[in-house]
Order: structure tokens, then C-alpha cells, then sequence
């Protein structure tokens, strides 16, 4: 099969590779570029453990080939927060339980980070209906619930600090 | 001694020991994007395995040709059951004394088992290459129920053919595996038949799956230069992979490592060996190079590890006002094709025999027959220990079905049923020794929490408003009081393949005060480096956040026996605790000698020994762990380390009591959690966050197992429920918010006096939402039916109350 070049901006960083039609967004990010935060746990765009953030909009990385992501601008949870410097989902998370095995964590706070961009202000039930293509199977939801309910708030408190 | 001093307070809150919610250490990696799962890892010139899997659930194999596959570029290497036999391994032993096919053997007894195994330079190559494996099958009559099974001329394993007695004693016809019996079947009968009050009920707990985020996987690396085999896998008992692996492999153990990174979730699923860690360490063998083999949903759902898929039937009888007298059990158990479930060695059915619950009742019988069918093999304790969620489901649906048949309230039938706190230890008729419990007290404050009263006068309510026609939603109140029996357990009566089921924990005290543990079990997610660091913390006097926890590696950590059926805290929490207090005992003498003092003379003070009654005297654990490094110390040996293998005299036995009121529409079948109580005993309370995190999690599995998760067959054995789309997870959209309680009562046999408490929620909460369910169509005459409470399964429920007009 021909390989085509595929050319990705990837948490701010430009890469230009070679990818074969078929090949998902999924292994191109994981095997070609190390970016292991997104994983692996359906491959049928059902759990949302693969959930990037491509050209502003949550994607399932499994269901995306790389050729289609050309030119694509892409976000993954790697790319919100540094070591020193945590997103505040990140934080959030942390503060409140938001997570025990971990594996779904990446694709939770990645679709969180943009929920919270489309509604600044959810209520519980939008977090909730905004949040069900993102399967978690060890915490029940609570806390990742009240994690981003969290954040939203310390966002907002911000902006109107900056304001 | 124990002044609250704000000084003393402060020194007590640094430590961050038990009871205090410290935030979780793993956070910082998961969060980031930092795990390192078993998909993660790379190594140089790693090869990937992937399966060619029978389509049909029991067929002869007439051949397989691999020629195409191999001319593939990129393929390395297709095996078969004819490459592995040299070796001895197309074949291994199960957990449960059975044996497995590794890959088919002449025949295939269930869809989705392991036919060969193709190993590629990358799973796309590798994927391609299980397409053009081109297997010639001739299909044989399938059997999918266990009933028809035992009745059939049909015989599912030839390979045991003329066998009349297998591992757990005497085989009744060639699709029969054990019958397990516990009790006094003849008393039973007798009280039974001669009793005032009887209720009989049959009951089927559906074959389910644990489908934990992550899927099965490892990555076989045989170093031929030194002789050294790595396996990474997912593993929840990593020691235990690599005794089987030696023994299998016939490599000595300690050229053998065993290493389990990071999990995502495991639930039972990842305490089995299955076929595709065998051939990734033959792929390894074969290749010289290491290879990785990570199944996708739809194999992990139809290969590794279903769990339940037991047929019950009860009987229970009792006085006229309500006293139990006796309970009689029979289980046909379906395990499939291979019977691999992961019990403890003497326990075919698992703890099945805690199936008296939290009852004071006198006689009772249990028989368990297990059965072969088409179906994947597994049985494996989703989420409870052994078989638990069956028993607890079985009682807790039977004390129903008798407040029926004495036309009483349930809550009440409990409480006159209940063991009473004055007499644990309880031995109960089947077997168990119960250490503690005050179930009484749980029961009314769960009861008085969600006032139970007025919720059956608003049932009462709503029950007349629908005959009037006002309202077409009825309310269920659903009610469970659970015992789990867990910490399996002492050695004398509980191994895994000869392996007695202790636990251990390693402690060492760097000279500047810091610490590393090391410990037998593997976390999946429950924060054993959060909470052993603070059983450990309180233990030694050293702050949790200066203790690093670790598991998972068998080059490093002590034996130990893994993490499943709850079994963590009882036993390797159990172990850290008796370790820090070797340290504790050592650090003593030296405290006393650096103080002049004999060794009686001074005490342990949260993180410091002082001299009685001169507080102002005193070494802290800094102090002393820096001595134990540089100083001579007569008849003290230098450094400060100790480790401890614990055997539990006992298991530890949690309970709690749950309610949840569920609303149902009639004409579609739907459910509305409006609200969940939990209250939750689970001995002495380590870390509340985590218990509650846990609490949360439990109950989420609860739900989907009760209101729609379940591995279906048709009648040609294919599997109906093999991705995501049939398979049911909940979603934070179905999901409810659980209001969480607690009361404490201790071990008295545990160091710390903790009982566990991860699946806790699970067993409690299986039983609490069916009889939710059931509890609304009682006024109008419904007495049972079946799991799982789908939809379409209620509407089918209402519709055959008639009330659909
Ligand atoms: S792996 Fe992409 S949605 Fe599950
Ligand atoms: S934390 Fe394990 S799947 Fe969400």
C-alpha cells in the first residue's frame, strides 16, 4: 500500500511523516510520535479513551485515519499542562478523585478541556450528557463529575479575576 | 502519652497515616498522559502477535495452512498447536485443575478461541496475515446450555474421554465436571420439608464480563545471550505468572521476570493466563525477539474471563413469623469449554458457600455441579471475591421471595434474621467463621437515613395512584444487606496452584528517613501507592509522602499472591503493617541506646520514640534511621529493614446495607435511579477518598450488570454481545449520584483491624437494584425475574403482569 505524507501540528509541534491510507489517527500518534497519553480500548468509537482534540472538536482518534487529520491542528492531553504548570483539570482530577486506574483519564480530561470551552458554565446534568461518549469503568463518574464542575468553576473565578 | 497536644496534632497530620484522605501519588503521571500500560512499552525490534480465531463455537480443525500468510512480507512467524506440542505447551494447566487448549488441538470447543497465533514486524502486517490463514473447519452440534449438556450424547472434550473423576472428585457423565457439596443435605431436607413456611424460587445470574478500559496484553522478551526471559503483561498476580511460566516453560524462575506496569482496570479479568501470553513467550523463544500481544474489545469479550453464568435454584423455609430455619441451594454452573476459573484450589465453586449471608440460620445445604459447554471458559470473581455476588444476589433474592410467601415486610424479615453482634465470631451452617459484625446497627441507620417509612407510605401512594389510572410510573425500593467474605486467606485452606494464598510486604529505611516498600500485590487502580504508604506511615512514623510504594516486579518485590478478590488490604496491608513493626521493634533499641536508656524505657510517640515520662527525651525515626547506618551499636545489626509474610488466620468479613429507590414507566420499560443509600463496613477506614472512590465504582458495575450487561449466545453459540455497541458500560449519563455512609467495626484478627472493601459495592449493590426492580412490581404479583433488567425485559415484565391493559 503507498504511503502518503501526512503533515501534523501536534500540541503546538509540527510533524511531517509517512503514513499508509489505512493507518488510524490512534497508532500514528501512540507508535509513530510516543504520544502515549490517548489509548487504546475499543477501537469502535464507543469508550473515548483515544479522545484528541482535533481543529477545535473532540475526536476518537480510532476512528480517525492519519491521512484524514493532514493539515490538522491536534491537542492531546500531554499538551494542556506542564509538569510545573497543570491545566486545571488537571489539578481537579487530582483534588477530587477524578480517577483510579488512570486509563481513561487522558481522554476524559481532554474532552473535559474542550466541553468546557463549548459551555463554560455546565450544570451537572450537561457535564454528564457532554461527558457520555468517555467511558470510565472504575470510578462511576462521580468524582470525574464533581473534578470538572471543579475546574469549571476555578475557570470561571479566573476569567473574572482577569477581567 | 496520647495528649492532644496542637504540637503533637501537627506531627500526627504530617505523617499523613491512616484515615486521613491523602490525595493519590499515581495522580501526577495519570493525569499527564504518563501511565505506562502495557501498550505503552516498546522495546527494540519488537515483533506483534495477533490471533486467527475459529468463527464457529465447536468444530474439527481438518487442517490449517499458513503458507500464504508466511509469504507476507513483514510475517515472521505463524504457530499452531502441531508447533507448540514439541514443547509440551498446546495445552496448559487451568487454575481450577483442568487443562486448556493453548491453540486449537484437532478440534475448537468455543467461538473466538485461539487457532494460531501470526507474528509480524507490525499489527497491521499481522492483521493482514491472519486473513490469509486459511483454516479448513467441519462443524460439529453446538451445546450452549448446561442442562441440554448434561442430558447430550455429545462429547464437548474428547481429551477427557472415559474419565469418571476429574480435580474436584467424581465426574457424573462426559459433559460434567464437579459436583462441590457443603452442608447437611439430609437435616436440610428434613427441616425444609417439615418447616411451617416455604419458598422455593430458580434463579439465573447471566454470564457477564468484567471488560475492564484496558484489554489483556504482554510483551514476551527472551534474551538469549543471558538467558533471561522478561514478560510484561497485565497481570494481577504477577509471582504466580512467573511459577507457571517456569514450570511451563521449564526456564529455572529466576531466569524468569515478571513485571506488571501499570493497569488499567482489571475486575478480575487479568488474574487468568491466557493463551496469548503462552505464545508471545514462545513467539519470544522462537524469534529471539521480543513480542507483544494486546487483544482488542472484541476478544477480550469473547476470549478472556466471563464471570457468573450460574443457575440457581433455592429453597428456604421459616417459622410462621419470619425466624429462618434452613436453606437449600443447587447451582448448575456453567463454565464453559475449559473449566478455568480462578478460585482458590479446594474451592471449585469459590466461596459459594457464603451463600447464608448475613443470617443467623441454622441448617443449610449447598451443591454445586459444574458443566461444559460451548462457551468461552473464564468464571473469574468479577469485581467480588469468589463466586460472592452469586451467593449474596441467591440470599438476598430468596429473603424476598420469603417476605412474599409471609406476606412481610423485608426489611423487617432481615432484622429478626440478622446475625446478632453478640455472637461473633459466628460460625455459620456452611462452613465460615465470621470475625465481626454489628449488623443491627448498620441496618437501622440505613433504614432511618432514607426513611424507610415514609418511602413505603409514598410507594403506597403511588401504588393507588396508577390503579386509578393517575400516573403510569411505579416506585421500586430496593433493599440489601450483604456480607463479603474476602482476604482469601489463610494457607491452611486457600492456594492458587499449590501456592498458599499469603501475602508480603518488604520495608526499607533509607539512612536520611526516607522509605521504599515493596509488596506482592499489584494495584489497578485502587492507590496501593497512596494507602500502603499510610498503613505504613502510621505504623513507622515516617510521612507517607517520604515512602515509596512498589509492586509489580518479581526480580524485586516479595512473593506475594496478587490483587483480586479483595484480598490487598486484608493480607498485604495486614503484611505491611506486621513489617513496619519489626522496623518499629528495631528502632527501638536503637532509640534506647542513643538515649541511655534500656529498651523498656522508652516508647513509640507517632514519629519518634521518647524516654517514659520525659517527652522532652526523645530520638525521632530520622534520628534513628541515620544511627542504624552510621553508628556501631552493640548487638544491633546495622541498617533498618524488615519484611513479613503474612499467612490471615482468618478472612475478613465487610458487610453493609444499601437502598435504592428506582422509578419505572410501565409502558417502556425504563428505570430512573432517584436515589442510592450505601452504607458501607469495611473494618477500620484507611484512606475515606479512596473507599469512596471505590464505593462510587462498584455500584457503576453493579448497575450495568443488573440493568443490561451481558455476554449472550444464540443457539449456534455465537457470541451476541461482542463489541461495545451490545456489550453495555454505563455512561456518566446513566449513571446516578450515590450517597455514601459508613459504620465501623473492626477486624479483631487484622493488624489494623481493616477488612477491604473494592468490591464491596458490587456484591451489595447487584442484589440491592434487581430487587428494586422487583420490589415495584410487587403489589402486583411479581415474585422473580430473571436478570439482566434491560428495557425491554421490564416492558416484557409489566406486559406479562397485564399492565398494559
Ligand atoms: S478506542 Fe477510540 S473510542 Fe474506544
Ligand atoms: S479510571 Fe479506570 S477507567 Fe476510568
Amino acid at each position: 500500500m503507498g504511503k502518503q505524507i501526512v503533515k501534523l501540528t501536534v500540541n503546538g509541534e509540527e510533524h511531517e511523516l509517512l503514513a499508509e491510507p489505512r493507518e488510524l489517527l490512534i497508532h500514528v500518534l501512540r507508535e509513530k510520535l510516543n504520544i502515549t497519553g490517548p489509548h487504546v480500548g475499543c477501537e469502535t468509537s464507543h469508550c473515548g479513551a483515544c479522545t484528541v482534540d482535533m481543529n477545535g472538536r473532540s475526536v476518537k482518534s480510532c476512528t480517525v485515519f492519519a491521512a484524514q487529520a493532514d493539515g490538522a491542528e491536534i491537542t492531546t492531553v500531554e499538551g494542556l499542562g506542564t509538569p510545573d504548570n497543570l491545566h486545571v483539570l488537571q489539578e481537579m482530577f487530582k483534588e477530587h478523585h477524578g480517577l483510579q486506574c488512570g486509563f481513561c483519564t487522558p481522554g476524559m480530561i481532554t474532552r473535559a478541556h474542550r466541553l468546557l470551552q463549548e459551555n463554560p458554565n455546565p450544570t451537572e446534568e450537561e457535564v454528564r450528557f457532554g461527558m457520555a461518549g468517555n467511558i470510565c469503568r472504575c470510578t462511576g463518574y462521580q468524582n470525574i463529575v464533581k473534578s470538572i464542575l471543579a475546574a469549571a468553576a476555578e475557570l470561571n473565578a479566573a476569567r473574572e479575576a482577569a477581567q | 502519652m496520647n495528649d492532644m497536644t496542637p504540637e503533637r496534632e501537627d506531627r500526627v497530620a504530617n505523617l499523613k497515616g491512616m484515615g486521613c484522605a491523602r490525595k493519590r501519588v499515581e495522580d501526577a503521571r495519570f493525569t499527564q498522559g504518563k501511565g505506562n500500560y502495557i501498550d505503552d512499552l516498546k522495546l527494540p525490534g519488537m515483533l506483534h502477535g495477533d490471533f486467527v480465531r475459529s468463527p464457529y463455537a465447536h468444530a474439527r480443525v481438518l487442517s490449517i495452512d499458513t503458507e500464504a500468510a508466511l509469504a507476507l512480507p513483514g510475517v515472521i512467524a505463524v504457530l499452531t498447536a502441531k508447533d507448540l506440542e514439541p514443547l509440551n505447551l498446546h495445552w496448559m494447566p487451568t487454575l481450577a485443575g483442568d487443562k486448556q487448549m493453548v491453540l486449537a488441538d484437532g478440534k475448537v470447543l468455543f467461538q473466538g478461541q485461539e487457532v494460531a497465533f501470526v507474528v509480524a514486524t507490525d499489527r497491521y502486517v499481522a492483521a493482514d496475515a491472519v486473513e490469509l490463514v486459511e483454516v479448513e473447519y467441519e462443524d460439529l452440534p453446538v451445546i450452549v446450555d448446561p442442562f441440554e449438556s448434561l442430558k447430550s450424547d455429545i462429547v464437548l472434550r474428547e481429551d477427557l474421554a472415559g474419565q469418571t473423576s476429574g480435580a474436584h472428585g467424581p465426574r457424573k457423565h462426559h459433559n460434567h465436571i464437579f459436583t462441590w457439596e457443603v452442608g447437611d443435605k439430609d437435616t436440610t431436607e428434613a427441616v425444609i420439608d417439615d418447616a411451617e413456611v416455604v419458598a422455593e424460587e430458580s434463579m439465573y445470574y447471566h454470564r457477564t464480563h468484567p471488560c475492564p478500559l484496558e484489554p489483556c496484553g504482554a510483551v514476551a522478551s527472551m534474551d538469549k545471550v543471558n538467558g533471561k526471559l522478561t514478560i510484561h503483561g497485565t497481570f494481577q498476580a504477577p509471582h504466580v505468572v512467573r511459577t507457571v511460566a517456569s514450570l511451563l516453560s521449564g526456564i529455572e524462575e529466576h531466569n524468569i521476570r515478571v513485571i506488571s506496569p501499570d493497569i488499567g482496570g482489571g475486575f478480575g479479568n487479568k488474574v487468568g493466563v491466557y493463551p496469548g501470553y503462552v505464545c508471545s513467550i514462545v513467539a519470544s523463544i522462537v524469534t529471539g525477539k521480543p513480542v507483544k500481544w494486546i487483544e482488542d474489545r472484541m476478544e477480550n469479550l469473547m476470549s478472556t474471563a466471563f464471570a457468573r453464568d450460574y443457575w440457581m435454584k433455592g429453597r428456604i423455609s421459616a417459622t410462621k413469623d419470619g425466624k429462618i430455619t434452613g436453606l437449600h441451594c443447587h447451582v448448575t454452573a456453567d463454565h464453559g469449554a475449559f473449566d478455568a476459573c480462578a478460585d482458590p484450589t479446594k474451592f471449585p465453586a469459590g466461596f459459594m458457600n457464603i451463600c447464608t449471608g448475613s443470617y443467623d440460620i441454622p441448617t443449610a445445604y449447598l451443591a454445586v455441579d459444574g458443566v461444559y459447554t460451548n462457551k468461552a471458559p473464564g468464571g473469574v470473581s468479577y469485581r467480588c471475591s469468589f463466586r460472592v455476588t452469586e451467593a449474596v444476589y441467591f440470599i438476598e433474592r430468596m429473603i424476598e421471595v420469603l417476605a412474599i410467601e409471609l406476606n412481610m415486610d423485608a426489611a423487617e424479615l432481615r432484622r429478626i434474621n440478622f446475625i446478632r453482634k453478640d455472637q461473633f465470631p459466628y460460625q455459620s451452617a456452611l462452613g465460615w467463621e465470621y470475625d465481626s459484625g454489628d449488623y443491627h446497627t448498620a441496618w437501622d441507620k440505613a433504614l432511618k437515613a432514607v426513611d424507610y417509612e415514609g418511602l413505603r407510605r409514598e410507594q403506597a401512594d403511588r401504588v393507588a395512584a396508577f390503579r386509578r389510572g393517575e400516573t403510569r410510573t411505579l416506585m421500586g425500593i430496593g433493599l440489601s444487606f450483604f456480607t463479603e467474605i474476602v482476604g482469601a486467606g489463610p494457607v491452611k485452606n486457600c492456594d492458587i496452584l499449590g501456592m498458599g494464598m499469603f501475602d508480603s510486604c518488604e520495608v526499607r529505611i533509607h539512612p536520611t528517613g526516607s522509605a521504599i516498600a515493596r509488596l506482592g500485590t499489584i494495584s489497578q487502580g485502587q492507590g496501593h501507592a497512596t494507602t500502603f504508604a499510610q498503613i505504613l506511615a502510621t505504623e513507622i512514623g515516617i510521612p507517607a509522602d517520604s515512602i515509596t510504594i512498589e509492586e509489580g516486579d518479581t526480580d524485586t518485590a516479595p512473593y506475594g499472591l496478587g490483587t483480586y478478590g479483595s484480598r490487598s488490604t486484608p493480607v498485604a496491608g495486614a503484611a505491611t503493617a506486621m513489617a513496619g513493626r519489626k522496623i518499629r521493634a528495631k528502632a527501638q533499641m536503637i532509640a534506647a541506646y542513643l538515649l541511655e536508656v534500656h529498651d523498656d524505657d522508652v516508647e513509640f510517640d507517632v514519629d519518634r520514640f521518647v524516654v517514659k515520662g520525659a517527652p522532652e527525651r526523645f530520638k525521632t525515626m530520622a534520628d534513628i534511621a541515620y544511627a542504624a547506618y552510621n553508628q556501631a551499636i552493640p548487638g544491633v545489626e546495622p541498617g533498618l529493614e524488615a519484611v513479613s509474610y503474612y499467612d490471615p488466620p482468618n478472612m475478613t468479613y465487610p458487610f453493609g446495607a444499601y437502598v435504592c429507590i428506582m422509578d419505572i414507566d410501565v409502558d417502556t420499560g425504563v428505570t430512573d435511579i432517584r436515589r442510592f443509600y450505601a452504607l458501607d463496613d469495611c473494618g477500620t477506614r484507611i484512606n475515606p477518598m479512596v473507599i469512596e472512590g471505590q464505593i462510587h465504582g462498584g455500584l457503576t458495575e453493579a448497575l450495568a450488570v443488573v440493568l443490561g450487561q451481558e455476554i449472550a449466545y444464540d443457539d449456534m453459540g455465537n457470541v451476541k454481545t461482542g463489541t461495545l455497541m451490545d456489550f453495555f458500560l454505563p455512561t456518566a449519563w446513566e449513571v446516578p449520584t450515590y450517597e455514601t455512609d459508613h459504620t465501623v467495626t473492626p477486624s479483631p484478627h487484622h493488624p489494623i483491624g481493616a477488612k477491604g472493601v473494592g468490591e464491596s459495592p458490587h456484591v451489595g449493590g447487584v442484589p440491592c437494584f434487581s430487587n428494586a426492580v422487583h420490589d415495584a412490581f410487587r403489589p402486583f404479583g411479581l415474585r422473580h425475574s430473571n436478570m439482566p433488567h434491560d428495557h425491554w425485559r421490564i416492558w416484557k415484565t409489566a406486559n406479562g403482569l397485564g399492565l398494559h391493559g
